[in-house]
């Protein structure tokens, strides 16, 4: 199949329709406006419903409702949407409700701006909302990924009744890319949901809660959570390396700023640095061992991690390196994107002060 | 790879020229990167995007230091001229702007585009012969790989494209004169 | 000779409420009227949270427990979704009038296929009797202990009134737990809202008065007393919309 160009926020829908998503509940919040506005169009075309909710608030209970009843279902905000959306992500998680939430970041806190950044990575990957609990949180880079992780995500919700994020900046949202399209996938072929409140009466009744008020059968349910979550970071952990073998400095960071961060690896090489790079795919999970074991290697000086925000997956990698290495941090924020030079610089210096 | 960065204000078409290029970028097998500007740049009425065509993958989306600059009016030609690679080239609308880098290592091309875009039919065209200068001056893409996404565009209002295309070409001519 | 049946749609797990409450009357008057009408087998419930929190132990049907104030957006999601099952959902005041009004006011202006039964018994009664958007003038709570004082507290908030001036709504009814007349009355009411659902016609909303005497600090009886002659006073029993009798 060719390529066509595609919007980011454009990508997020296919990839969601043709993994057989047919609900979309979504309020209006900019950088992401195009996603309920492309789905507004789509989501009928395909026999799915479009629902504008009133708010955040409901548009993320509209996805308990549908995602309950067995319907692949997705939500789309930026940042001060997706606070808001927090109450109902931990209920579903809780009830293990598959479902999609998306996030296309933009500079916090509070109202902030709406340009590119990256300051919603605590709340994405540490749970966000109240109680023990994480979301499988994958991070684009481009818009094929867009695209596909969009479209895996629904799987992987579906397979550990987890909810899953499509974590994502400003840029993603606007950037315009080749795309191939995954082929619409038959919903027949996707797997019986034995739990779904799809309208069952008498023995057969199923229920969705999250009241579990009985602290003797809370904490097992929690624990099972928490199982859940080890399995999936035993069998989801994702990330890309490039030229870390030799490495002296390397270069990390996820989403967009991981593509200006593999230029500024790129540049530093022909300059005659020995430069890396690794960038997570899954943020949660977040991908540990791959840090760890480049860590280990002889040739590394220093890691720079990049973030659109001032350090929050950094607290990540550090962990991972787990000291064997320093960890140089450099980040920008308000909706400003570090250039290449700045970044090339950032990892001389850090390689200069580790030495 | 050639990074672009298409600059004007609002309504001068740089968006959609922005989109054609990485459109014809795309069609000839080319990896290709589109980015507007969104948010406070937006403001005041201007526009820009950012267009990287490349043999190879595209790294990094951004062009702050484009080898091209297709600066539709004055304002976008002063802010974004001296962040022009050295050796770049910038192609600056001499309609309505004066084209005075205050540099001597990037070429420009001042291009009567409005004045141009009103003989081949409508002012709004000046986009389509700044992307004819571009065209012939750097043969990123192909002439008909334009020329095919305008008929796929405005296949339904053939007087627009017959206005897009007369620019286009009337910008191909501007660099053969 | 059968004299009596318990509703099949109704478990056999005991209620937790209070002796005197009338919140399980109605759970029997939403689970006899789901299956006197035959929905029981395409029936999808909303729990709220408050008092009613644990209704999907008692209606024996697929269930789904929302956060407070938001079980209008999630029926929106199964209805819209599942258009042919019948989705009902339970909330009391402070749950459908408080914290979820903006859920309860957009599903009605959209016109949701849903029906909505509204327990207002005007306090918070899971919580141990603070004021609710329903709470009377002069009536006490343990967050207005002298009384509700328009000038600190505002005025309670009619909501049958409220969603009458919206043009979605199909079915808009006040009815009252407050003796044996009026449950019938009630009945009556539940039935009709969720018939107008089975049979398409749009959205429809039932608020029951209910009696509580334990934060009311009544006896039972005398908890109905006031539910007829004060209650009622603030709150008007009467059909708001009724499309099928052309009443707008």
């Amino acid at each position: 199949m060719s390529k066509i160009l595609l919007h980011g926020t454009e990508a997020i829908c296919e990839g969601a329709i043709r993994n057989g998503c047919r609900a979309f509940f979504g309020y209006p919040i900019t950088p992401q406006n195009e996603v309920p506005e492309y789905m507004s169009v789509k989501m009928p075309q395909v026999g799915g419903t479009f629902v504008q909710a009133e708010s955040e608030v409901a548009a993320i209970n509209m996805v308990y409702g549908a995602a309950g009843a067995g319907v692949r279902a997705m939500t789309s905000s930026s940042s001060p949407g997706v606070s808001l959306k927090q109450e109902g992500i931990s209920y579903i998680a809780c009830a293990r409700i598959p479902c999609v939430v998306v996030n296309i970041m933009r500079a916090g806190p509070g109202l902030g701006g709406i340009l590119p950044a990256q300051g919603d990575y605590f709340q994405a990957t540490k749970g966000g909302g109240h109680g023990d609990y994480h979301l499988i949180v994958l991070a684009p880079s481009s818009v094929q990924e867009a695209c596909d992780f969009t479209y895996r995500a629904f799987d992987l919700a579906d397979k550990y009744r987890v909810p899953a994020m499509i974590l994502a900046d400003g840029m993603i949202g606007q950037l315009m890319e080749p795309v191939e399209l995954p082929p619409m996938r038959d919903l027949s072929d996707i797997p019986e949901k034995p739990w779904a409140t799809s309208g069952h009466y008498g023995k057969d009744r199923r229920v969705l809660n999250s009241l579990l008020i009985k602290p003797e059968v809370l904490e097992p349910h929690v624990n099972e959570l928490q199982k859940t979550y080890e399995q999936i970071q035993a069998n989801e952990c994702r990330a890309e390396t490039l030229l870390t073998e030799d490495a002296e400095v390397v270069l990390t960071a996820y989403g967009t700023v991981a593509r200006i961060c593999k230029s500024a690896a790129l540049t530093l090489r022909k300059m005659g640095v020995k430069a890396g790079w690794i960038r997570p795919v899954t943020v949660f999970p977040f991908p540990a061992q791959t840090y760890a074991d480049v860590a280990a290697q002889g040739s590394v000086k220093a890691f720079l991690d990049v973030e659109l925000s001032l350090g929050q997956m950094v607290e990540d990698v550090r962990l991972a390196v787990d000291g064997r290495k320093p960890v140089a941090f450099y980040g920008r924020t308000g909706g400003n994107v570090p250039d290449e030079k700045e970044i090339v610089e950032a990892a001389l210096k850090a390689l200069e002060a580790n030495k | 790879m050639i990074r672009i960065l298409l600059a004007g204000q609002g309504g001068q078409g740089v968006l959609s020229a922005g989109r054609f290029l990485a459109e014809s970028g795309l069609h000839e097998g080319k990896e290709v990167s589109y980015l507007p500007a969104y948010g406070p740049e937006m403001r005041g009425g201007t526009a820009n995007c950012s267009v990287i065509i490349s043999d190879e993958e595209i790294a990094s989306p951004l062009c702050n230091e484009p080898d091209v600059l297709i600066a539709l009016n004055a304002p976008s030609f002063h802010k974004f001229a001296p962040r022009v690679k050295s050796g770049g080239i910038i192609i600056v609308n001499g309609s309505i702007s004066d084209s005075f880098a205050g540099r001597d290592d990037v070429r420009v091309y001042d291009v009567p585009a409005n004045d141009l875009a009103i003989e081949a039919g409508d002012v709004r065209s000046a986009n389509m012969i700044a992307l004819g200068v571009l065209v012939e001056e750097t043969g990123l893409v192909r002439k008909q790989s334009i020329v095919n996404c305008l008929q796929e565009k405005f296949a339904a209002k053939p007087h627009v494209l017959d206005c897009n295309r007369s620019a286009f070409e009337a910008g191909l001519a501007f660099v053969k004169k | 000779m059968k004299v009596f049946e318990k509703t099949k749609m109704l478990t056999d797990v005991p209620m937790h409420y209070c002796p005197g409450c009338t919140h399980g009357i109605v759970h029997r008057l939403v689970a006899e009227s789901i299956e006197e009408l035959g929905l029981q087998d395409n029936c999808i419930g909303i729990a709220p949270v408050g008092c009613a929190v644990f209704a999907y132990d008692y209606f024996n049907c697929d269930m789904q427990e929302a956060a407070h104030g938001r079980a209008p957006a999630v029926a929106t999601g199964i209805k819209r979704c599942l258009p042919d099952r019948t989705v009902f959902v339970y909330q009391g005041d402070g749950d459908l009038a408080s914290i979820g009004m903006a859920e309860t006011v957009h599903a009605a202006a959209r016109g949701e296929h849903i029906t909505i039964i509204f327990i207002n018994n005007s306090i918070y009664g899971m919580t141990g009797g603070q004021m609710a958007p329903t709470t009377l003038i002069g009536q006490k709570a343990t967050t207005c202990q002298s009384g509700r004082d328009p000038a600190v507290n505002g005025y309670p908030i009619r909501i049958c009134e409220l969603l009458a001036t919206l043009d979605a709504p199909y079915y808009i009814e006040r009815v009252s737990t407050q003796d044996v007349k009026h449950v019938l009355a009630a009945k009556k009411a539940i039935k009709k809202a969720l018939r107008f659902q089975a049979e398409g016609r749009g959205y429809s909303f039932v608020e029951v008065l209910v009696s509580c005497p334990t934060n009311w600090h009544m006896r039972p009886v005398e908890a109905l007393r006031f539910m007829g002659e004060e209650c009622t006073k603030t709150f008007p029993l009467g059909v708001f919309r009724d499309k099928s009798e052309g009443k707008e």
